[in-house]
């Protein structure tokens, strides 16, 4: 009996010595996987510092060539004619026409839809409606260049007699349609996230569906919704194709959705499929024209996550 | 306030069931117009383009004359690409998206990263196309290959699963993680076998968003300058060169100049021939078929590993 | 023939049974709700008494595949709550819940206990600021949150968070207030709170609770139910129901031999 005990003592000693060594050894793993990882998360810093590097070293040999001021205020972007004109005015007009149609379109609809699949619809019509709706915002925008250009400025045209061939407004609709998936589906996944105990108090009070998504669900999901339109929104303002399809690329200062007109990046698309030389300043304004874009998309980004603290805080 | 009598109860509860009702209307609307929208492309792409759906479509390489063109180099160009992107972007994003959750502490390298990747979601496509143009194809001296493409597009779709993972992760509840840390598993331990798989369904949901967007996106690669006039194939890995017998590299695909299939619809939709219309209707299809195919696969094993998971 | 000592029926189960899909969670109930007293529904995990609580204000109405049989009779004006001609939504109306984990909304203190209010229409800014007091008063909370009522109610502690939504049930005057496990999680200083302000509120409204603890159901209630197995075992004075229980199962589950 006793020398039994003493034998088990002494194996349990091994055992506890090969423990904490293969204790160590998880310690220095784990160390090597966590390095893996932060340097996963890095490569997106890096990315950014790259972006930011390539736009401004290129928009610093444009603006040795260029003014600042004539490039804020000229009213003609005509940088491949012999009187080159920079006013970038004129494709930030396009841009946000077209991107204001496109999100009064997107928003309300996007927001119903998920409101709706969220709250109303029974489980089938939701398995069913999200696939399709993902299927929606898969569709390439180059298909949906086409069917602005080949379908939907036909049907507009119906409507307006006087409406161009080319439109910010039939693509700025056709982008909205294209943005909708998007927002429904994210804003769908953060009302879903809402608890349902949540939803049991208010229909306990005696509320209704639509009073209880309204002032409940929405609510709590307002900082998954705002994030959903801010994705919307650089969707819209950075959207290429469509635009360079169905808008036409001239350059056109207008607020009037009814013409046509390039947007920054449909220029930069226009000029991408020519054959400029690296480093002329042709190939200099798409680097310039790309910074504003990016400016934009950044301001938008500020503004939106601004909103969303503070309606988190009101909540 | 008088208390109120069941009349005025009713009539309440009846304008606000009326709500309900009008509501579920609009939804209904809202949503068969996305439907409606779908119908119409894939219709009107099918009818415009079924003449040229057939065989000798997938295996002709483009071509001046309409009718002899086909899409091989361009189908061939996307999956290539698409292989790059894949495994570029997921095992970086699913890594950064488990860091950024299950590691990361709070300072300011953390909000740096954080910060970074929410406004990187918000960089339009065609200035990941610029940057690619500058870095990718001048300074790294990539060129315009199917490796700059599929690097350009990993980096684009990056956040999409970045913000995916995380989602997901974040849905998972707290007693799980706390639950295997209390019989001792390690961090990675944790992650690997109670995070990832319980965080699958959202991070695949996460990859075919990024993926259905990469696979369409036409702009940086336009911006890239990919030609649009390609009528060979990358080098399959050991097949000949032509150049004394050697044989290609298993990787010397990735450095070959490329088509995908949105830019050869554009280069054909951009023709004033209408008979090249007919050819974008056909390749438009195909393209909606591959996507269409990404996505039900996905949504397929989304389905499988949510009916395993519950809690 | 109603004595004094016998007070009057608030509601009644008559043959009540639940069924979720195939499953029948509720065997032919049958039990009295006496007006302004607190019933306490005891009894093991799963036996039922959660479902039999949140027939009350119909709450198996939002999830398919649920069916209730027989009735539950509510006075005075002897109405049938589960009848399919009567709205859910105007049971709500009647009957107040409070869930077994405090759920605020999002929202400020006082638009929390506001929120049945704007349900029903009110809009008068003094009459709500009234009642938004009354009811967090009644339910013992108005010292502590009245110098913030536009602070955000989730940043309350559970307890206070707990005495919240019992505030926000007050607030629209229900007949009978559903309490489901309201202690549950939370710890034993707020629990106390809350078992003080459950005997307080009696003299105001009708109230059924739900409880695991069955000191709890001994220091609250005046009648208590004892539920094993989705069927009513026994129903009476909680002094008789815990000093000579009638039926051996109650015994056991009492002297803690089950459950």
């Amino acid at each position: 009996m006793n020398h039994a005990m003493s034998v088990n003592s002494a194996s349990d000693l091994h055992q506890v010595s090969d423990r904490l060594a293969h204790n160590a050894m998880r310690h220095v793993s784990e160390r090597i996987i966590e390095m893996l990882l932060f340097a996963a998360a890095a490569v997106s810093v890096l990315t950014t510092v790259g972006i930011v590097y390539v736009l401004v070293s290129e928009s610093i040999h444009f603006f040795q060539h260029v003014p600042l001021i004539d490039f804020l205020t000229d009213t003609q972007w005509t940088p491949l004619f012999d009187d080159a004109h920079y006013g970038i005015m004129v494709l930030i007009s396009g841009t946000l026409v077209s991107s204001g149609v496109a999100l009064s379109v997107a928003i309300p609809m996007g927001t119903i839809i998920a409101i709706y699949l969220s709250e109303f619809a029974n489980p089938k019509v939701r398995e069913v409606a999200k696939p399709v709706l993902e299927l929606l915002g898969g569709i390439p925008t180059i298909v949906f260049g086409y069917f602005a250009l080949l379908i939907v400025t036909p049907l507009l045209q119906k409507i307006f007699p006087e409406l161009p061939g080319f439109s910010l407004l039939s693509a700025g609709l056709v982008m909205g349609i294209m943005i909708v998936p998007y927002i429904a589906s994210l804003s769908e996944d953060a009302m879903r996230a809402v608890p349902m105990s949540m939803r049991e108090g208010s229909y306990a009070m005696g509320a209704t569906k639509l009073y209880t998504a309204i002032h409940v669900v929405v609510p709590a999901a307002i900082s998954g919704l705002a994030a959903s339109y801010i994705l919307g929104i650089s969707r819209a303002v950075g959207e290429t194709m469509i635009l360079a399809v169905a808008a036409g690329m001239q350059p056109n200062l207008t607020w009037n959705p009814m013409e046509p007109a390039a947007t920054i990046t449909s220029y930069i698309v226009q000029v991408a499929l020519g054959d400029l030389p690296h480093g002329s300043i042709g190939y200099q304004t798409i680097f310039a024209a790309g910074l504003t874009l990016l400016l934009i998309t950044l301001m938008f980004n500020i503004a939106g996550q601004w909103l969303r603290r503070r309606y988190r805080e009101a909540y | 306030m008088q208390p109120m009598t069941t009349e005025q109860i009713r009539v309440l509860i009846a304008r606000g069931k009326l709500k309900d009702t009008l509501f579920q209307g609009l939804g209904i609307i809202c949503l068969s117009i996305g439907l409606l929208v779908i119908f119409l492309l894939v219709g009107d792409m099918l009818m415009r383009g079924l003449d040229r759906l057939n065989i000798e479509f997938f295996t002709e390489f483009a071509s001046r004359r309409a009718s002899q063109s086909g899409i091989l180099s361009a189908w061939v160009g996307t999956l290539l690409v698409m292989l790059v992107t894949a495994a570029a972007a997921v095992p970086l994003g699913v890594a950064a998206g488990i860091y950024l959750e299950e590691y990361a502490k709070r300072n300011w390298i953390t909000d740096i990263i954080e910060i970074n990747i929410t406004n990187l979601a918000a960089v339009p496509s065609i200035v990941y196309g610029l940057l690619a143009l500058g870095i990718f194809v001048y300074t790294f001296g990539f060129g315009q290959s199917i490796l700059s493409a599929g690097l350009t597009l990993a980096l684009l779709i990056l956040p999409i699963v970045i913000v995916a993972t995380r989602e997901a992760i974040r849905s998972i509840p707290a007693m799980i993680r706390e639950g295997s840390m209390a019989v001792g598993a390690t961090r990675w331990q944790t992650c690997r076998y109670h995070i990832i798989p319980y965080a699958m369904p959202g991070i695949l949901t996460g990859v075919i968003i990024g993926l259905a967007r990469a696979i369409g996106e036409t702009a940086p690669i336009i911006t890239i300058g990919a030609l649009t006039f390609i009528a060979f194939l990358p080098p399959a890995p050991f097949s000949a060169t032509g150049v004394d017998g050697a044989s290609a590299g298993l990787f010397d695909w990735v450095m070959s100049p490329f088509t995908v299939m949105p830019i050869q619809i554009f280069n054909w939709t951009s023709r004033p021939d209408p008979a090249f219309e007919v050819n974008a209707a056909a390749a438009g299809f195909v393209l909606m078929g591959m996507v269409l195919t990404m996505n039900a696969i996905a949504i397929y094993l989304r389905y499988r590993m949510r009916k395993n998971i519950k809690w | 023939m109603q004595t004094h000592d016998k007070p009057q029926l608030k509601a009644e189960a008559r043959n009540l049974n639940f069924y979720y899909g195939q499953t029948q969670a509720l065997k032919n109930i049958n039990m009295p709700i006496y007006d302004k007293k607190v019933t306490a529904l005891i009894g093991p995990s799963g036996c039922g008494k959660s479902t039999y609580l949140r027939s009350f204000n119909r709450m198996h109405d939002l999830y398919p595949g649920n069916r209730y049989e027989g009735e539950i009779r509510f006075f005075p004006d002897n109405s049938n709550l589960l009848s399919a001609d009567v709205d859910p939504i105007e049971v709500r109306m009647r009957v107040g819940m409070v869930f077994q984990k405090p759920n605020p909304f999002p929202k400020t203190i006082y638009e929390n206990v506001a929120y049945g209010l704007r349900v029903r229409g009110e809009k008068n800014k003094r009459i709500l600021d009234e009642k938004v007091e009354n009811a967090l008063r009644g339910a013992a909370i108005w010292d502590e949150v009245k110098d913030r009522l536009q602070d955000l109610a989730p940043n309350l502690s559970g307890g206070q968070q707990q005495r919240l939504c019992i505030a926000r049930a007050l607030a629209t005057d229900p007949e009978l207030l559903l309490f489901d496990e309201p202690t549950s999680a939370l710890d034993p200083i707020a629990t106390g709170a809350i078992e003080e302000l459950v005997h307080e509120l009696k003299t105001r409204v009708t109230i059924l609770i739900v409880t695991h603890n069955m000191q709890q159901a001994a220091r609250v209630s005046d009648y208590t139910a004892y539920m094993y197995l989705g069927e009513m075992i026994e129903f009476g004075k909680t002094d008789e129901i815990f000093i000579k229980p009638q039926d051996k199962r109650t015994e056991d589950y009492i002297t803690g031999r089950m459950g």
